[in-house]
């Protein structure tokens, strides 16, 4: 009686009017999709994975930052869209002089900042200076240190002028670059948003040139030179570039702008790109990979990606301070079996550290299945201790499904093949980097995306005192081999240098590499100038959208 | 009154302090720093970067510069955004948190009280057994499961709302339906649990005996004394649905405190720990004291006791 009361309290106008508001506002919802509007609009949305921590390319340190600053900002050179190779940037052409010690760039007198200010010689050696100023605490400063007596400068042994850095501006539109040794990857390298100039006088208005943090990376503030400009920025919500009508190249862009929405949630992310949120997402989840390739087989993108997955053992405490320990321990996993049966998302086993056709070196396979050996290695080691078996091992990694996966994975080959239990540990990521990098650990694992296309960023790592190598693990024999593939201007030189290092990972097991990285994304059929490539940059003058065609 | 308001925001005082101390302390103790990256970081940046947070200084410095800025309300830029104050942060994030906790609290109240009610007053019937298992699976049934099932079907099958993203009210329908269903089965059966307790008072029996209508009896007898528990649970609810919902922020891509709550543990990004922590704690103590003042309104017996 009493729910009949209430309801007899309703008036049928406002009943009526209830409707009509429910009515317009169902309507007002199925407005359509970004992807639909984005034709018209010439607008790419992307899906950006995380919040760039920095849009200041002297301090960021992602692959979300360099997403966006590669919009933003151009450096000397820039990517050929499809193969990466240096194509003319600010400077529209360049003479490498000393067997390549020392670069001339002649810089276009029509390269432009944002407020239509000319980019010259002067303000790449300023941003050199600033990226290498101790006093800033640039995580990527040591990117720069090619440059000749950049170190010195960056380790505050010496003033810029004393040091005599390797930068210097000729005139408005020459800038000299000398080297400490010739670097066959050096134009590649300078793709790397380390090296890109920044605007002078923003710097100065916001006393940014040693200071982090300041406001200048805000909308309104970021003077670019690049094909688009900074519009909105939301904290986790969207970053907005349009078009910057005053770049140089100009008339070939395409788009006439782009919104990176920094989602997280790679299941999130998906659905943004099933409802038409995005053009392309940053990842897909391992789990989605069956469901997305029956039903969106043109859009699924395994993608090849320039990195190694791979564990650490730690050399300095037993038993993985014996060699035969570390070898058996790898030659006991069946790396095809991990990727088929357990990864099943296109990644390529590991049977080398560096992957294979890196700047067009390939090594030869050392890492392989051989439990047999594998066996017989460890008995010795057991005999020779006195053991009946190995304690148990404890395998620690950051909490993650797939990395959880991986080393159940492992735990039951080396189980099988070895009789060895392992103890799985997983860490909350800050916890993990602090346990690792005190060396508090057995086996850990790891992961490791390359810089620029050469071996030299794979191999740099495992150099003797090396901040990233953490497994103890020190070789004269291999830093020299690594010394002489950094500096030769040889190919073939290089290669066998890189190999020999390569040879002795091998032969000294310090890492386990596992298996190497693809890319895997959802990709719309009407995104078009997008090609695969292996550090996943996509330079965005190239990229248009195009209605599909009907079949 | 007054007194009452008085003493209890001077009790605030000593409660933010304990708050801001022991989590000051205990996001300092905690493995890990901000800095620590899987690219290692050369020794003499990491002191740079210390350096400019002011980390390099004794912890019991640091602790009293906290304090002294925090009574400025400086709240100290984020370790994880530099470029921001955590005031700015809060200030961007907290009015897309209140909107999303608002319309959720009210979706909880619209639905819940109703049904708590009807419940109450059919009791052992199918009006009270029907909406007592939805609200009990809707208890059950987490938000990360509701939310892409409301997608799913109100998105993805009937395209009526956008699935995720916070840029007009049409987004706006999802994530508060999920977030607010789920309150709404707790304050449901909260409802009920008062009404069926206030319905067996004798100053109800006496207005029913002197013939007062069964509306009445509801609206200007029970229902103040049915929402008791009600409005208890409110304040602390409604401070967690107003600082934000990580799960929800997530599901629906949506630019709220939650995220910055979780991840800023996460990261290690000391003063935007301090600063969602002090904030949140703000919250509960100022909710709590509303609901106090609300309680006394609508009991007699608490007003006398204040």
């Amino acid at each position: 009686m009493c729910t009949v009361l209430i309801f007899h309290k309703f008036h049928p106008l406002i009943a009526l009017v209830g409707c009509l508001c429910v009515a317009w506002f169902v309507q007002g919802c199925s407005k359509p999709s970004n992807v639909e509007t984005a034709l018209n609009e010439n607008i790419l949305h992307f899906g950006l994975g995380a919040e760039p921590q920095h849009l200041d390319p002297h301090l960021a340190t992602s692959v979300a930052a360099h997403n966006i600053l590669s919009a933003l900002l151009e450096g000397l050179v820039s990517e050929h869209p499809e193969t990466l190779k240096p194509v003319p940037g600010v400077a529209q052409r360049w003479e490498k002089l000393e067997e390549g010690k020392t670069y001339l760039f002649y810089l276009r007198d029509n390269a432009l900042w944002s407020n239509g200010d000319p980019v010259t010689a002067h303000d790449f050696v300023y941003s050199f200076r600033r990226i290498l100023n101790p006093n800033l605490g640039a995580q990527y400063a040591s990117m720069l240190h090619p440059l000749k007596n950049a170190k010195l400068y960056h380790e505050g042994k010496k003033s810029w002028e004393e040091a005599n850095v390797g930068a210097e501006a000729i005139d408005n539109y020459t800038l000299k670059i000398t080297l400490e040794h010739p670097i066959p990857y050096f134009l590649e390298l300078l793709n790397h948003y380390s090296w890109f100039p920044v605007h002078r006088p923003t710097l100065e208005k916001f006393d940014a040139f040693e200071k982090m943090g300041t406001p200048w990376t805000k909308p309104g503030n970021f003077v670019s030179n690049g094909p688009f400009q900074l519009i909105e920025h939301q904290i986790n919500s969207v970053i907005a570039v349009g078009k910057n009508e005053g770049y140089w190249d100009a008339s070939s862009v395409r788009l006439e702008g782009i919104r990176f929405y920094p989602i997280e949630s790679v299941d999130t992310e998906e659905r943004a790109y099933r409802a038409g949120f995005l053009h392309l997402t940053q990842s897909v989840s391992a789990d989605r990979i069956d469901y997305l390739k029956e039903k969106y087989p043109d859009e699924l993108h395994f993608e090849p990606y320039l990195g190694t997955y791979f564990y650490r053992f730690n050399l300095k405490s037993p038993p993985f301070d014996d060699l035969r320990v570390r070898q058996a321990f790898s030659l006991a996993i069946d790396r095809q079996r991990l990727v088929d049966k357990v990864l099943k998302g296109g990644q390529t086993p590991a049977n080398t550290f560096t992957p294979p056709g890196t700047g067009g070196f390939y090594p030869q396979p050392q890492f392989i299945h051989d439990p047999k050996k594998a066996r017989r290695l460890l008995d010795s080691y057991l005999s020779e201790k006195g053991l009946e078996r190995l304690p148990p091992i404890e395998l620690t990694y950051n909490t993650s499904e797939g990395h959880k996966k991986v080393a159940e994975a492992l735990h039951g080959m080396w189980n099988e093949a070895l009789g060895v239990e392992i103890r799985l540990f997983n860490m909350e990521w800050k916890v993990f980097l602090s346990t690792i990098s005190k060396g508090e650990f057995s086996l850990a694992r790891a992961g490791w995306i390359g810089d620029y296309v050469d071996p030299h960023t794979f191999l740099h790592m495992w150099r003797s005192g090396e901040g990233l190598n953490m497994t103890g693990w020190t070789n004269a024999s291999y830093d020299k081999a690594l010394k002489l593939g950094e500096t030769s201007n040889s190919e073939k030189e290089r290669w066998e240098n890189f190999q020999v290092c390569e040879d002795l990972l091998a032969n000294d097991f310090p890492v386990l590499p596992l298996y190497f990285y693809v890319h895997l994304t959802l990709r719309h059929p009407t995104v078009r100038g997008w090609y695969p490539t292996l550090l996943d940059h996509h330079p965005y003058k190239y990229i248009y959208l195009q209605k599909e065609e009907a079949p | 009154m007054k007194k009452f308001v008085f003493s209890r925001v001077l009790q605030a005082v000593p409660t933010l302090w304990v708050i801001a101390t022991l989590t000051f302390f205990m996001t300092r103790y905690a493995p890990g720093g901000p800095f620590d990256t899987e690219k290692a970081i050369p020794q003499e940046i990491k002191v740079k970067l210390e350096s400019h947070f002011g980390l390099d200084r004794p912890l019991f410095d640091q602790y009293l510069l906290y304090l002294k800025n925090l009574l400025r309300g400086d709240l100290g830029p984020s370790f994880k955004y530099p470029g921001w104050e955590v005031s700015e942060l809060i200030a961007t994030a907290f009015p897309v948190s209140l909107t999303l906790g608002v319309l959720s609290l009210s979706i909880a109240l619209l639905i819940g009280i109703p049904a708590g009610i009807i419940a109450a007053l059919r009791k052992n019937t199918w009006l009270d057994y029907l909406p007592m298992s939805l609200s009990m699976a809707g208890i059950c049934l987490p938000t990360f499961v509701l939310g892409p099932l409301l997608i799913y079907i109100f998105s993805t099958q009937l395209g009526l709302f956008p699935p995720l993203g916070w840029y007009g009210p049409a987004d706006w329908v999802l994530p508060s339906f999920t977030l607010g269903l789920f309150y709404a089965a707790y304050v449901a059966r909260l409802t009920r649990a008062g009404m069926l307790e206030t319905l067996q008072q004798d100053y109800v029996r006496t207005a029913r005996a002197k013939g007062a209508n069964p509306w009445q009896v509801v609206t200007r007898h029970a229902l103040r004394g049915g929402l008791l528990p009600v409005v208890t649970y409110l304040g602390p609810a409604f401070a967690g649905l107003i600082s934000g919902s990580f799960i929800i922020e997530s599901i629906f891509f949506i630019p709220g405190l939650g995220k910055f709550f979780v991840t800023a543990a996460f990261n290690r990004d000391y003063t935007m720990v301090l600063g969602t922590v002090l904030f949140y704690a703000a919250l509960i103590i100022l909710l709590n004291l509303l609901v106090d003042l609300l309680q006394a309104w609508l009991d007699p017996k608490a007003r006398q006791a204040q």
